[in-house]
C-alpha cells in the first residue's frame, strides 16, 4: 500500500473509534447530537457527488432524502417490513424518484438544472404536505418505531446500552457501509469521467462520453444514499415530517457541503459536524441563530474560501481530493 | 474515409457554409484554408456533431453520420481538437489522458475499480510518445499555450482515432514549436495510419505536409486540390492578395 493509503486508512479507522466511543464517554446528550452528525454527513456526502464531484448544483436533494424517509417509516410502520429491507427499500425509492427527476434536470445545464431540482423537490414537499392518506400531511407520519436491536444482545458491551445509544451504532455502521461505498465510486473511472464533466463538459463529449447519461446515473445514484439517511433520519427522529422534504432542508444540506468543502470527499461531513455542533451552542445561548449563522458562514467563506477541509488539505495534501 | 454531400449551415440568415462537398481517402491529409471567417471552424463541427447541418450529409467510412451527437462520433472513430484549447485544464495531464483512455474502453460507468492506477503503462505511452512524460504531474491548466495543445493532441489520439481533425494545430506558437509539430503530426499520421483534416493559417505548414488542399471561402470551396494546383488558382491567389500566399 502506498504511504497515503496507510494514512487514510489509519485516519480514517481513528475517526470511526472516536465516533463509537461517544456513547460510553458522553450522555444520551452526545448521543443524540451525534447520530445527527452522522447522518447528516451521509447526507451532505451524497450531496457532494454531485456538487464537488460532477459540478451538479442540486438545490432540492432534500427531497430524496424525505422521501427515503417517508418510504421507510412508512413500510416499517403500516407494513411491518423488517428494518434492514425498510431501509433499503427507503434508498430505491430516493433513486428511483432521482432517476425520474434527474431525466429532466439533466437536459438543463448551471442555475436552470438548479431551478429545476427546486422546483421538483418543492412538487414533493407539496405532495408530502397534502396526502393526509400516506404520508399524514401536514401532520407528518409520527411514531415511526424504534427497530427491532435485540440481535445485537449477544454482543460483549453493545448489548447493554440504551435503545438510543444501540441506534446509534446501527447508524454508525450502516453509514460508514454508505460513506465507504460513496468513496469508491469517487475513486473509480466513472468518478473520474464526472471530474471531467465537471471541468470541462465539452471535451468530456468529444473523448466520446454520454454527458447526460452519466449525469443521470450519478444524480440517481445520490437520490438513493439520500434515500438511506432520510431512512435513518425518520427513525432517530421518531417520526417524517414534510419539512424533511422543504427547501430550507435543501439548503441546510448545501451550506455543510460548501462550508465543509466541496473539493474534497471528506469535507461536507466536517461541514455537517461544524453546523450541527454550532446550531446546538447557540441556540441553546440565543435565539438569533439564522443571525449568528450567516455571520459565522461569512466569516469561514472568507477565511476558507474552499471550506475547511480545503484549508486543511493545503497544508496536509490530501488524497481525497477531487482534483481541484 | 471521410465524406461530405452539400453541407449548408446558416446562423439566423448568415450562411456560414454553402453547398461544401468533398472526400478524404484513407491515409490521406487534407489542409482546409481560408481567411477569418471563411467557415473553417464551422465545417469542422458540422463533421464532429457540435453543429447540425441545415442540408447535407457527412459520411464516415460509409456510414451516415449527420446530425448524431458528439460523443457518438467520437466513438464511432473520429477525434479532434478545437481552435480554442480544450482540455481538462484543472486536471493534470495524466489525468486528461488517462480519462480519455477510460472513455474510449467504455468504461466510464465502471464504480468499482480505482481510477489512479488504471492504465497506467497506456497513458503513460502516450505521454511519452508526445513528450510529455515529464509534466506528467502538472496541473494541464499551468503549461505553457503549446503545452496544452499537446495535451489536447493527446487527448484526442487516446482514443485510437481514424480520422483527426484539428483545428488550427500551431496557432500562437513560435516558429520553432511549430516545426517540432509538424514532425509530431507527420510521424503519427504515418504511425498510426490516421486521415488527417486541418485547418492552418500559416502557408508554410500547410504546403510542408498537406496532400490536398481544400480553400474555403465565404462558405464555399472555392479550390481542391494539389497543393501545387492550390497555389497556382488565380482565384486563390485574389483571395489571398497581400495575405501570406508565396
Ligand atoms: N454559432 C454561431 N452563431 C453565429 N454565427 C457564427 C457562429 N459560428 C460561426 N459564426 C459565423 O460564421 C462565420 C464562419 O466562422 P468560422 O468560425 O467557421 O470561421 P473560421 O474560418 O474558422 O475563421 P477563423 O480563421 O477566424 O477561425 C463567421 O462569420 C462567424 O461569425
Ligand atoms: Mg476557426
Amino acid at each position: 500500500m502506498r504511504r497515503q493509503t496507510v494514512t487514510g486508512v489509519v485516519v480514517s479507522a481513528a475517526l470511526f473509534v472516536i465516533a463509537a466511543t461517544v456513547p460510553v464517554l458522553g450522555s444520551r446528550y452526545y448521543t443524540f447530537v451525534a447520530t445527527d452528525i452522522v447522518i447528516f454527513a451521509m447526507l451532505a456526502t451524497s450531496l457532494n457527488l454531485l456538487v464537488g464531484l460532477s459540478g451538479l448544483v442540486s438545490f432540492g436533494h432534500a427531497a430524496y432524502f424525505g422521501v427515503g424517509a417517508y418510504v421507510c417509516g412508512i413500510l416499517m410502520k403500516a407494513g411491518g417490513v423488517p428494518f434492514l429491507a425498510a431501509w433499503l427499500l427507503g434508498g430505491v425509492g430516493g433513486a428511483l424518484l432521482a432517476g425520474v427527476f434527474g431525466y429532466f434536470c439533466v437536459r438543463l445545464t448551471r442555475v436552470y438544472f438548479s431551478m429545476l431540482t427546486l422546483a421538483f423537490a418543492q412538487i414533493v414537499w407539496a405532495v408530502c404536505f397534502k396526502w393526509n392518506d400516506v404520508t399524514g400531511g401536514e401532520q407528518g407520519y409520527p411514531d415511526v418505531p424504534m427497530p427491532d436491536l435485540a440481535f445485537l444482545d449477544w454482543l460483549p458491551w453493545i448489548g447493554s446500552l440504551r435503545s438510543g445509544d444501540k441506534f446509534y451504532f446501527v447508524v454508525l455502521m450502516l453509514a460508514t457501509v454508505s460513506m465507504l461505498a460513496m468513496r469508491r465510486i469517487a475513486n473509480s473511472s466513472f468518478g473520474r469521467i464526472l471530474t471531467c464533466i465537471r471541468d470541462n463538459l465539452e471535451r468530456t463529449q468529444f473523448i466520446g462520453i454520454d454527458v447526460r447519461r452519466h449525469q443521470l446515473v450519478v444524480f440517481t445514484i445520490a437520490g438513493g444514499f439520500a434515500g438511506l439517511a432520510g431512512g435513518l433520519f425518520g427513525i432517530f427522529n421518531r417520526g417524517v415530517f414534510p419539512d424533511f422534504c422543504y427547501w430550507p432542508k435543501s439548503a441546510e444540506v448545501l451550506i455543510m457541503t460548501i462550508l465543509g468543502g466541496m473539493y474534497s470527499f471528506w469535507g461536507p461531513s466536517i461541514g455537517a459536524a461544524v453546523l450541527i455542533i454550532l446550531n446546538q451552542y447557540i441556540v441553546s445561548r440565543t435565539e438569533y441563530w439564522p443571525l449568528v449563522l450567516g455571520a459565522i458562514m461569512l466569516a469561514l467563506l472568507f477565511a476558507f474560501p474552499r471550506g475547511i477541509a480545503g484549508a486543511v488539505g493545503a497544508a496536509w495534501r490530501s488524497r481525497d481530493r477531487f482534483n481541484a | 474515409m471521410l465524406e461530405v454531400r452539400d453541407l449548408r449551415k446558416s446562423f439566423s440568415g448568415f450562411v456560414a457554409t454553402s453547398d461544401v462537398s468533398f472526400s478524404v481517402r484513407r491515409k490521406q491529409i487534407l489542409a482546409v484554408i481560408g481567411p477569418n471567417g471563411a467557415g473553417k471552424s464551422t465545417l469542422f463541427n458540422l463533421i464532429t456533431g457540435h453543429l447540425a447541418p441545415d442540408r447535407g450529409e457527412v459520411l464516415l467510412e460509409g456510414r451516415d453520420i449527420t446530425g448524431a451527437s458528439p460523443h457518438r462520433i467520437c466513438r464511432m472513430g473520429m477525434g479532434r481538437s478545437f481552435q480554442r484549447t480544450n482540455i481538462f485544464s484543472r486536471l493534470t495531464v495524466y489525468e486528461n489522458v488517462q480519462a480519455s483512455l477510460i472513455a474510449h474502453q467504455g468504461r466510464g460507468l465502471n464504480m468499482w475499480r480505482r481510477s489512479d492506477a488504471q492504465l497506467r503503462d497506456k497513458t503513460e505511452a502516450m505521454l511519452q510518445s508526445l513528450g510529455l512524460a515529464d509534466e506528467c504531474d502538472t496541473v494541464a491548466g499551468e503549461l505553457s499555450h503549446g503545452g496544452q495543445k499537446q495535451v489536447e493532441l493527446a487527448i484526442a489520439l487516446a482514443g485510437e482515432p481514424r480520422v483527426l481533425l484539428l483545428d488550427e494545430p500551431t496557432a500562437g506558437m513560435s516558429a520553432q514549436e511549430t516545426g517540432e509539430v509538424i514532425r509530431l503530426l507527420d510521424r503519427i499520421v504515418e504511425e498510426r495510419e490516421l486521415t488527417l483534416l486541418f485547418t492552418e493559417h500559416d502557408m508554410d505548414v500547410v504546403f510542408s505536409i498537406a496532400h490536398v488542399v481544400a480553400v474555403l471561402h465565404q462558405g464555399r470551396i472555392v479550390a481542391n486540390g494539389a497543393p501545387e494546383e492550390v497555389r497556382r488558382d488565380a482565384l486563390v491567389r485574389s483571395i489571398y492578395l497581400g495575405g501570406g500566399m508565396h
